[in-house]
C-alpha cells in the first residue's frame, strides 16, 4: 500500500472510530489517532499522523501490556489491564518505536509529520 | 442478577471439581524417556527409591479474576493441597513465575500468604514477566529474591544436584524474545566452571530457555549461549513456566520442560490469534488443565524423575 494509500485508509479509520468525539470537541481540538492492543499486536502496527495528535492505545486482550517507547520520544505507559487506554499527543515530527516491555515481540511505530 | 447466579453456581461446580483434586497423571522420566503413569500407587512405588524430590508450580497469576478462572487463589490452593498430600514430603518448591498479574503489593501479599500453606520448609521463586512490571521486578525481589547476586540469579546445591535460577524477563528489548544478557551469562559460566560433568544440573527460569515458538514470543534471545554451557554435563533438566501448558524437548542430555499453571491453560503454539487465556475450556474441565509437578531424583542414577499431576 502506498504511503498517500495509507494515509487516506487511516483518515477513514479515525472518522469511524471518533465521530461524537470529533463532533463535540469543535475544531480546535487535536486529531486523536486510536491503536487497539488485540491478540498481542499493536493495530494498525504503523501509523503516519500529523503533529498534534493525541494517539489513544487501548488494551482488548486478557493480558496486560505496556505501550514502552524504545528510545526517550515519550514516556511509557503502566501496565494497562483489559479495557484500560493510554494517550500521549506528539508534538514533535519524528519516528516514534515502540513495544510492549512485558511482550517484547510486540512493536509499533508512529510517524509523525 | 441472571449473571450473579450463573457465577456463583459456576464457582460452586469449580470447587466441587476442586474436591477431586489427588487423581492425575504420572510422568517418570528415565533415561530421557518420559513415561505416563496413573498418580497412585505406580507413583508411590517410584518415589520409594528416591533420595529427594521437590515440586515446580509455576504461573500462578494472583490477581487474574476472568474466563476460565475466576479464582485463581483456589486452584493455586488446590496445587498446595496436592504438595502437602504427598507422602513423601518435598524438600523445596519451587515457583517458575508470575506470580502475579501484574506486580502489586497486594497480588504479591495474597501469594506470600498462600504459599505458607505449603508444608515445605522453603520455596525458591524466580520472577516472570507479570512480576516485574513497572519496577524491573523491585518489589519481586524484595520479598522473594535469594540475594546472592545484583541481578537476582542465583544457584545452590542440594543433594549433589546443581541447581540454578536464572532470571529471562527484564531487560527486554523491542522484537525481542526472553533475555539472559552478558551479565548473567558471565556468572552462569563461571558458576558451573568448577563443577563435574557428572553433577546433574537443573536450571530453572521462567520464559522457555529454548527457541518453543518465537512468534509468540516463547523463547529467550540468548538461551543458546546459556545452553552451550551445560552440553558438558551428564545429566541436565531445564524447567520453565511461561506457556501454561507441558511441552518438552530432548537434546543429547539436556531435557527441556515447561510446566502447566496453576491458574489458567493457553492455547498450543500456534493455535488461535494469540497467546492468551484458554477460554473455551469445557465447564468441569479447567482442572484438568492445571497442576504441580513433582521431580524425583532417584538415587543412584543420574537422571531425574519428572512426574506430573494433573488436578483430578
Amino acid at each position: 500500500m502506498s504511503g498517500a494509500m495509507k494515509r487516506i485508509v487511516l483518515g477513514v479509520a479515525i472518522m469511524l472510530s471518533m465521530p461524537h468525539a470529533v463532533q463535540a470537541a469543535g475544531a480546535a481540538a487535536a486529531h486523536t489517532t486510536q491503536v487497539d492492543i488485540r491478540n498481542f499486536g499493536f493495530s494498525p502496527k504503523s501509523v503516519t499522523v500529523p503533529v498534534g495528535t493525541r494517539i489513544v492505545w487501548t488494551n482488548h486482550d486478557e493480558e496486560p501490556h505496556v505501550v514502552t517507547s524504545a528510545g526517550t520520544g515519550f514516556v511509557s505507559s503502566k501496565a494497562l489491564d483489559t479495557s484500560d487506554s493510554y494517550a500521549v499527543t506528539f508534538s514533535k515530527p519524528g519516528t516514534y518505536a515502540y513495544y510492549c516491555s512485558i511482550h517484547p515481540m510486540m512493536v509499533g511505530t508512529i510517524i509523525v509529520q | 442478577m441472571h449473571d450473579i447466579h450463573d457465577e456463583t453456581h459456576g464457582r460452586r461446580q469449580f470447587l466441587k471439581c476442586m474436591a477431586w483434586a489427588g487423581a492425575g497423571t504420572v510422568w517418570l522420566m528415565k533415561g530421557g524417556v518420559l513415561q505416563a503413569k496413573p498418580f497412585g500407587d505406580s507413583a508411590a512405588d517410584a518415589a520409594k527409591d528416591a533420595t529427594f524430590s521437590f515440586v515446580q508450580i509455576s504461573d500462578s497469576h494472583i490477581g487474574f479474576h476472568k474466563e476460565p478462572n475466576m479464582d485463581v487463589a483456589a486452584t493455586l490452593r488446590a496445587s498446595l493441597s496436592q504438595i502437602n498430600a504427598q507422602k513423601q514430603r518435598p524438600d523445596f518448591i519451587l515457583h517458575t513465575g508470575d506470580l502475579t498479574h501484574l506486580s502489586k503489593p497486594e497480588e504479591f501479599e495474597f501469594l506470600s500468604d498462600l504459599m505458607r500453606e505449603a508444608h515445605v520448609s522453603k520455596t525458591f521463586y524466580v520472577p516472570g514477566e507479570h512480576d516485574v512490571i513497572g519496577d524491573n521486578g523491585a518489589e519481586f525481589f524484595r520479598r522473594f529474591g535469594e540475594r546472592q547476586q545484583a541481578g537476582g540469579w542465583y544457584s545452590f546445591d542440594h543433594h549433589g544436584v546443581h541447581f540454578v535460577g536464572l532470571i529471562n524477563v527484564l531487560n527486554l528489548k523491542a522484537g525481542g524474545l526472553g533475555s539472559l544478557g552478558a551479565d548473567q551469562l558471565a556468572w552462569l559460566k563461571r558458576d558451573l566452571a568448577s563443577l563435574s560433568a557428572e553433577t546433574p544440573v537443573v536450571v530453572f527460569a521462567h520464559m522457555p530457555l529454548w527457541p518453543l515458538y518465537p512468534d509468540w514470543g516463547w523463547g529467550t534471545d540468548d538461551s543458546a549461549e546459556a545452553v552451550s554451557y551445560l552440553r558438558r554435563f551428564g545429566s541436565v533438566s531445564v524447567l520453565n513456566g511461561h506457556i501454561h501448558q507441558i511441552q518438552q524437548k530432548v537434546e543429547g542430555t539436556i531435557t527441556f520442560y515447561t510446566a502447566r499453571s496453576t491458574a489458567y491453560p493457553q492455547p498450543a503454539p500456534g493455535v488461535g490469534p494469540g497467546p492468551g487465556p484458554l477460554k473455551e475450556v469445557p465447564p468441569g474441565k479447567l482442572h484438568s488443565y492445571l497442576g504441580v509437578r513433582d521431580v524425583r531424583h532417584v538415587q543412584g542414577r543420574h537422571a531425574l524423575a519428572v512426574t506430573e499431576e494433573v488436578l483430578a
